[in-house]
C-alpha cells in the first residue's frame, strides 16, 4: 500500500488522531491488513506514539497484523449459534480448512475467524464466507461450500 | 473547592473536595495497601488491591479507594472480613502469575494468602501498569505498551523506541512490583531483534 | 432535494408525499433486513422488479423494500398490500406466481403461507400469524411500513413531527420532564432512567455537550438495535435530535458496530439525506437549533458497549472503562458533558413526544414502562424480534409468540440478558418480564436477549460458554475481572470435560462473589452472573459432572459416548458411511459397531442413522456396552 493512498485517508479524516480507529479501519479494508509501513505512517502523520497503535491493533477483533486469506470465512459462535451447535460447525470448517479460528494458512487460502454474534441469530447457525450468508448450516453443508471455495482457488 | 467531612475507620477526616478515598485515608495515617498507584501517576484503579468497604447512597459497596471521590457523610472501613477476602482472593490470583514478588508475598502475610492456591501461570506480570503509564505520563517516550485484551493482554516493549530511549532510563525497573527482571526480560528480548532501518538503502549508484 | 425551512414547510411537503400515495393501491412490500439479506431477498429484489415488468404491473402496483420485520428465520418475507398477504420463505421462482396469481387474480398461493407447528394451521395475513397477533409493535412497527432509504416513506409515517413539535412547542426542560413522567428507562441494560441522565447532563455546566447512540450491540444473541438501526434510521435520528435539544448539546455520534455493515449504510444515506433537506445542520426547521452527526464504526469489541469505554473508543483510544464517577453526563466524550443512550432508547423518544407521556405510562408495569423488543431465539419455533408491553409473562412469549420448543424436546431454560445475564427455569416461566422481576429472578434485561434452551443444552457448558466469551471480551485492565473470570473459565472447562473435583463449586462461589463485587466496570460485576444463575437453578447438573462424570443433557463430548443398539440396528450402514474417524465397522447383515478408541464423538452416526431405526444412542455416566462379536451380529 504506497503513502499517498495512506495519506489521502488520513486527510480525509484531517489529520485528527481521534479518528485513528476510523483511519485504521479504512487502511485495513482498502489494503486487507495493516502493515508495518502503514502503523509508521499513521503514527508519524497523527503524532500519535506506537505503543497506542501496537495497542489499539491488538485490542480490536478486527484488525489484522498480518496478511489475509483470498477467503475470509467468519463463524458465528453467538448464543443463538451456540446453542443451535456452532461448534461443531466451527470444528468442521477447521477440519475441511486446516487453518484454525483466528488463523490463516501460509498459502493464503483461508482465514478462518469467529465472531460473538453477527446479528442474524434467527438464522442460527450462521456462517459468513466472503461476505455471503450461509444460514442454518449443518456441518457437512460448510464443508462443501468450502471444498468449492478451496477448488476456485487452486 | 470546598471541604469535605467523612468517616474513615470511625475517624472524623476533613478533606478537600475531588480527593480520593486513598489519599484522604493517608492524611490521617490510615494505610492501604496498593499496588498500582504511583505519585507521580494518574490513578488507574487496575490492580484493586485498595479495595475498601463505603456507604455510598444508603448502599454498603466495595469500592476502590485510589479512584473513589470522598463525599460528605461517606463511611468508610478499610478493614472488614469481606475487604480483607477480597483482598486475599486478588492477591492469590496474582500470586498465580508472581510467586516470588517479595512486595506480593508481605501483603500475603497479612491477608492469608496461600500463594499456590491457583495453578501457576505463564506471565509473571501482574498488569498494574506502572511501567507503561511512567514511561507515558512521566518520560513520555511510550517505549512500553499494553497489547491484545482481556486474559492475553500483556505488555511489550516497541522495539524501535526501546532501542533508542530505554538504555539510558531505565526508570521502570524498580517500579516493577513483581521484579525488575520480567521487564529486563522483555526489554532484552526485544532488543535481540534488531528494528528495520526506516530508510532503505538506496540500490543506485549514489553513496547513501 | 430543497431544504426544509419550517415546520409548515415540513407539513406541506408531507401532504404532497401523501397525496401521491393511494392506501387502497397494490403493494408488494419485500424485507430487507440483514437477516433476509442472508437468505435471498437481493435475488428475491431482481426477480420481483423482473417480474413486475415483464407482466406490465409497474405502474398500478407499488413496490417497496422495508426493514426487518423481526420475523426473521421465515424470510425472505413478502407482504402484499392493502390485506396484508403475507408469504414466508420466498425464493426468486415465486414471484412469478404470485403477481399473477395474488395480484392479478386475487388468489392466494398456499404453499407460502405460515403453518402453525403445532396445530398445522395456516394464517394468510400478517396479522393473523400468531408470531405478530400477540405483540404490540410501537417502536419496531414502523419497520415493515417504510423504505429505510426514503425520507419520503419516514415522512409518510408521520416523521420528524415529533422533532418540529419539541422545537416549537416545548422547552428543553419540558421535554426533560415529558420523558421523566414517562418513566422511560435505559433499554441497554441497567434499566437507569432516561429522564433523569438527561437531566444530569442537562444540568452539568459547560458550554459544549454532547449526545451518542450506542449501536454497539454486543450481546451475543441480541439483535434488535441492529434492525431498528437498519430499519428506521431516521427515527433514531429524530429521538437523537430530540435528546440533543433537551440537553443543549450540538453535536451527536452514532457508534455502530464493525460487523454491521448494513446498518451503517442505511445510517449515512439517511444522515446525507437529512442534512440535504435541511433536517441536521444549521437553524433547523428555522427553529435555531443547530445539530450535526457523525458515524464511527466500531472495530470488534464487546466491552466498547459499556458506556465509558464506548467513549475511550470515539476517541480513538483502546476501550478500556473508566471508574464512575465521574459520569459521562458530566465529563464525558473529550471531557464534555455527554449523553448516552442506545439504540431502542432514542427509538422511544418520538413516540413519547408524539403520544404524551400517559399514553407511555399507560402501558408496561408499575416500574417499567412501554414496550421492550426481544430477540426470541435458540430452540423455539417463531424466532424473530418479538415487542410486547413490559409484563408479559415469560411463557406467553415462549409458547404464544414463539410456539413452543421445536421437535418434540423439551424446554429447559430461557436465558436472558446476555452474557452479563443469568438462565430463568421452567418454574418460573410465569414471572411478569420487566426490569425488576427478571433481575430478582437472578437473571436480568440486558439488551433484551432471549435464548430458549432445550434438554440438549447443558448449562455448565453455557456458563463456559459465556465466561469463555468474557475472557476474550474483558479489556483485561482490571485484576478481580480479568483474573477471577481466567479462573472460573478454568474450573468451568475442567467440569466439562470430566476433570471436576470436590470443592470447585465452592470455588466457583467464591470467585465470582469476588468478580463482582471489586471489579472496575458493569462487564466484570456482572461477568459472573451466567455462574450463579446456573448454579442456583441447575446445581444438580453441576454435582452430575463432577461426582458422577455424567452430563444429564448428554452434551459434554468428554462425558458421553455413542452405541448402537443392536436389537434396533438393521446394518444400512448409513452411520458406517458418515464416520470421518472410520470408527464404526459392519457390513451387510451384519450388525454395526463402534470402537470406542477410534470415536471423534462427531455425532455424525446419530444423524445419519434412519429415525424409522433410532439405532444409534448416547450415553452418559456410564460406560459404553461392550460390543457384540462374532456370529451374534449376524442379522
Amino acid at each position: 500500500m504506497n503513502s499517498a493512498k495512506i495519506d489521502q485517508i488520513i486527510n480525509k479524516h484531517n489529520a485528527d488522531a481521534g479518528s485513528l480507529i476510523q483511519i485504521l479501519l479504512e487502511i485495513q479494508s482498502e489494503n486487507n491488513w495493516l502493515p508495518r509501513e502503514a502503523l509508521t505512517r499513521v503514527s508519524e502523520t497523527l503524532d500519535v506514539p506506537m505503543s497506542r497503535i501496537r495497542h489499539i491493533t491488538t485490542f480490536y477483533k478486527t484488525f489484522s497484523l498480518v496478511p489475509k486469506g483470498r477467503h475470509e470465512v467468519h463463524v458465528c459462535t453467538g448464543t443463538a449459534c451456540h446453542v443451535r451447535g456452532a461448534e461443531r460447525v466451527l470444528e468442521a470448517v477447521e477440519d475441511v480448512t486446516g487453518v484454525k479460528a483466528g488463523e490463516t494458512d501460509p498459502d493464503l487460502n483461508f482465514s478462518i475467524e469467529t465472531v460473538g454474534c453477527i446479528g442474524c441469530c434467527a438464522l442460527g447457525p450462521v456462517v459468513v464466507v466472503d461476505g455471503e450468508y450461509h444460514g442454518n448450516i449443518t456441518p457437512t453443508e460448510i464443508a462443501d461450500v468450502l471444498k468449492t471455495c478451496a477448488c476456485k482457488s487452486e | 473547592m470546598s471541604e469535605i467531612v467523612l468517616q474513615i475507620d470511625g475517624k472524623e477526616v476533613t478533606a478537600q473536595e475531588g480527593t480520593t478515598i486513598l489519599e484522604a485515608a493517608r492524611s490521617v495515617g490510615v494505610a492501604i495497601p496498593t499496588l498500582c498507584d504511583h505519585e507521580k501517576l494518574i490513578p488507574y484503579g487496575a490492580c484493586r488491591i485498595c479495595t475498601v468497604e463505603a456507604d455510598v447512597h444508603g448502599k454498603t459497596n466495595l469500592v476502590a479507594a485510589c479512584l473513589q471521590p470522598v463525599e460528605n457523610g461517606l463511611v468508610v472501613r478499610t478493614r472488614t472480613e469481606q475487604v480483607d477476602q477480597a483482598r486475599k482472593i486478588i492477591l492469590e490470583q496474582m500470586l498465580a502469575h508472581a510467586p516470588d514478588s517479595e512486595q506480593l508475598l508481605e501483603l500475603a502475610q497479612v491477608y492469608g494468602a496461600n500463594k499456590d492456591r491457583f495453578a501457576k501461570e505463564s506471565n509473571f506480570c501482574i498488569l498494574c501498569g506502572l511501567c507503561v503509564r511512567y514511561c507515558d505520563e512521566v518520560k513520555k517516550k511510550n517505549a512500553v505498551a499494553f497489547i491484545e485484551r482481556g486474559a492475553k493482554r500483556e505488555i511489550v516493549f516497541i522495539p524501535d523506541i526501546a532501542i533508542r530511549e530505554c538504555w539510558d532510563c531505565k526508570e521502570c525497573f524498580p517500579l516493577c512490583p513483581t521484579s525488575a527482571l520480567q521487564a529486563a526480560y522483555y526489554l532484552t528480548e526485544a532488543l535481540m531483534s534488531p528494528p528495520v532501518p526506516s530508510t532503505p538503502s538506496c540500490k543506485g549508484n549514489c553513496s547513501k | 432535494m430543497s431544504k426544509i425551512n419550517s415546520p409548515a414547510e415540513l407539513e406541506v411537503f408531507r401532504k404532497a408525499i401523501l397525496s401521491q400515495r393511494d392506501s387502497d393501491k397494490p403493494c408488494i412490500t419485500l424485507c430487507s433486513g440483514s437477516a433476509c439479506h442472508a437468505t435471498g431477498s437481493g435475488k428475491v429484489a431482481a426477480a420481483i422488479e423482473r417480474e413486475m415488468t415483464t407482466q406490465g404491473i409497474v405502474a398500478e402496483v407499488d413496490y417497496r423494500r422495508t426493514g426487518c420485520h423481526g420475523f426473521c428465520e421465515q424470510g425472505p418475507i413478502v407482504v402484499i398490500y392493502p390485506e396484508g398477504i403475507c408469504y414466508l420463505k420466498v425464493q426468486p421462482e415465486d414471484i412469478a406466481e404470485i403477481i399473477s396469481e395474488t395480484i392479478k387474480e386475487k388468489k392466494i398461493v398456499d404453499r407460502l403461507l405460515y403453518v402453525d407447528p403445532n396445530t398445522g394451521e395456516k394464517a394468510t395475513i400478517e396479522a393473523d400469524i400468531p408470531f405478530y397477533k400477540h405483540q404490540e409493535r410501537l417502536v419496531l412497527g414502523l419497520n415493515r411500513k417504510i423504505d429505510p432509504k426514503s425520507l419520503e416513506d419516514f415522512l409518510a409515517v408521520g416523521g420528524y413531527q415529533a422533532l418540529a413539535k419539541t422545537l416549537f412547542e416545548m422547552t428543553p426542560e419540558q421535554v426533560v420532564g415529558e420523558v421523566k413522567d414517562a418513566k422511560l428507562r435505559g433499554r441497554g441494560g441497567a434499566g437507569f432512567p432516561s429522564g433523569l441522565k438527561w437531566d444530569f447532563a442537562r444540568n452539568a455546566p459547560g458550554d459544549k455537550k454532547y449526545v451518542v447512540v450506542n449501536c454497539d450491540e454486543g450481546d451475543p444473541g441480541a439483535y434488535m438495535d441492529r434492525s431498528l438501526m437498519e430499519g428506521n434510521p431516521y427515527g433514531v435520528i429524530e429521538g437523537l435530535m430530540i435528546g440533543a435539544y433537551a440537553i443543549g448539546a450540538d453535536e451527536g455520534y452514532f457508534y455502530v458496530r464493525q460487523e454491521y455493515p448494513l446498518a451503517v449504510e442505511n445510517l449515512e444515506i439517511a444522515i446525507k439525506t437529512a442534512e440535504e433537506s435541511g433536517l441536521l445542520g444549521q437553524d433547523i426547521l428555522g427553529s435555531g437549533f443547530n445539530f450535526t452527526v457523525k458515524v464511527h464504526r466500531g472495530a470488534g469489541a464487546f466491552i466498547c458497549g459499556e458506556e465509558t469505554a464506548l467513549l475511550k473508543s470515539l476517541e480513538g483510544m483502546p476501550g478500556e472503562p473508566n471508574s464512575r464517577p465521574p459520569f459521562p453526563a458530566i465529563k464525558g466524550l473529550w471531557s464534555k458533558p455527554t449523553n448516552i443512550n442506545n439504540v431502542e432508547t432514542w427509538s422511544n423518544i418520538p413516540l413519547i413526544i408524539n403520544k404524551g407521556a400517559a399514553f407511555f405510562n399507560s402501558i408496561g408495569t408499575e416500574g417499567s414502562k412501554g414496550t421492550k423488543i426481544f430477540s426470541l431465539v435458540g430452540k423455539v419455533n417463531n424466532t424473530g424480534l418479538v415487542e410486547v408491553p413490559m409484563g408479559a409473562s415469560l411463557r406467553d412469549i415462549i409458547y404464544k409468540i414463539g410456539a413452543g420448543v421445536p421437535g418434540g424436546k423439551k424446554f429447559k431454560a430461557v436465558q436472558t440478558g446476555g452474557p452479563s445475564g443469568g438462565c430463568i427455569p421452567e418454574n418460573l416461566l410465569d414471572i411478569k418480564v420487566d426490569f425488576d422481576e427478571l433481575t430478582k429472578a437472578g437473571a436480568m434485561m440486558g439488551s433484551g436477549g432471549m435464548i430458549v434452551m432445550d434438554e440438549d443444552t447443558c448449562l455448565v457448558d453455557l456458563a463456559r460458554y459465556f465466561l469463555n466469551f468474557l475472557s476474550n471480551e474483558s479489556c483485561g485492565k482490571c485484576n478481580p475481572c480479568r483474573e477471577g473470570i481466567r479462573q472460573m473459565l478454568k474450573i468451568l472447562t475442567n467440569i466439562t470435560k470430566g476433570l471436576g473435583k470436590e470443592g470447585d463449586i465452592e470455588l466457583l462461589q467464591e470467585l465470582a462473589e469476588n468478580t463482582k463485587g471489586t471489579s472496575l466496570c458493569a462487564l466484570g460485576k456482572t461477568a459472573p452472573n451466567p455462574v450463579l444463575s446456573t448454579l442456583n437453578h441447575f446445581r444438580s447438573e453441576y454435582e452430575a459432572h463432577i461426582k458422577e462424570g455424567r452430563c444429564p443433557a448428554l452434551s459434554c463430548k468428554a462425558l458421553i459416548s455413542f452405541t448402537i443398539d443392536p436389537d434396533k440396528c438393521k446394518a444400512c450402514g448409513a452411520c458406517a458411511k458418515k464416520c470421518a474417524p472410520e470408527a464404526i465397522n459392519g457390513g451387510k447383515k451384519i450388525v454395526h459397531v463402534i470402537d470406542q478408541d477410534k470415536c471423534t464423538k462427531c455425532g455424525s452416526c446419530i444423524e445419519a442413522c434412519p429415525a424409522a431405526f433410532g439405532a444409534v444412542k448416547k450415553i452418559s455416566g456410564e460406560a459404553a456396552p461392550p460390543a457384540l462379536s462374532g456370529e451374534s451380529r449376524n442379522l
